[in-house]
């Protein structure tokens, strides 16, 4: 039953990367492709989680968190990118 | 109580596949970008949280290894997604991303428009 559900995920997590990758490609503006590529971070997450206990492992689950952080750093890149042009702005003192 | 553990761990992961199947169904067939930041950043954080709270339990109770990594990871997500879908929305909508033409009312525009005449840029 357990093992049925975890290949389940894994099965769903595909699916679901491949929906994402279709907004990814189509979709008709730029934060539109940030926030499904956001999306898919989430989806490996998960997956990573999911095949650590098919593997019955301990040593991807650090990967998680670190995941999460590269995630939120590029979102929040790549919105400064799209609002003002520059993701780390120069001082304007003089 | 190995019984109680594993039916914990599934209840969890269904929970967590349902709120995943969700996100990609609604960043699939959403019209404008503001709804599917919407789907994308609520059922997926909401998922992805329920997903890592099983994997928690099942290396707690099954394998007697207690790992705050994940709680962390948990806490992390649970701040950080809200947050980003909020900025890229945010910063999406001034650089000029058009709601969908079926949209009621647009509270921001207003103050966008006020903000505009003030700084006299743009």
């Amino acid at each position: 039953m357990k093992e049925m559900i975890l290949m389940l995920a894994l099965a769903l997590f595909m699916v679901a990367i491949f929906l994402n990758l279709y907004r990814v490609i189509v979709g008709p503006s730029m934060p539109d492709r940030a926030i499904a590529l956001d999306t898919i971070g989430v989806n490996l997450i998960s997956a990573i989680a999911i095949v650590s206990i098919v593997l019955t492992t301990k040593a991807f689950l650090e990967a998680i968190l670190i995941l999460g952080i590269l995630a939120f750093i590029g979102t929040i890149a790549f919105s400064k990118y799209i609002e003002r042009g520059t993701i780390i702005e120069r001082n304007r003192n003089n | 109580m190995t019984i109680l553990a594993n039916i914990l761990v599934i209840f969890f992961i269904s929970v967590g596949l349902i709120f995943i199947a969700v996100t990609a169904i609604g960043l699939f067939r959403l019209p404008d970008l503001y709804t599917r930041a919407h789907a994308a950043s609520k059922s997926s954080t909401l998922g992805v949280m329920c997903i890592l709270l099983g994997v928690f339990l099942h290396f707690w109770l099954n394998e007697g290894h207690f790992n705050p990594g994940i709680l962390l990871g948990i806490l992390f997500l649970f701040i950080t997604g809200p947050v980003g879908a909020h900025i890229m929305s945010r910063s999406s909508y001034l650089a000029g991303v058009k709601p969908w033409k079926g949209t009621v009312r647009d509270d921001l525009k207003e103050e966008f428009e006020r903000m505009k005449k003030e700084q006299g840029i743009k």
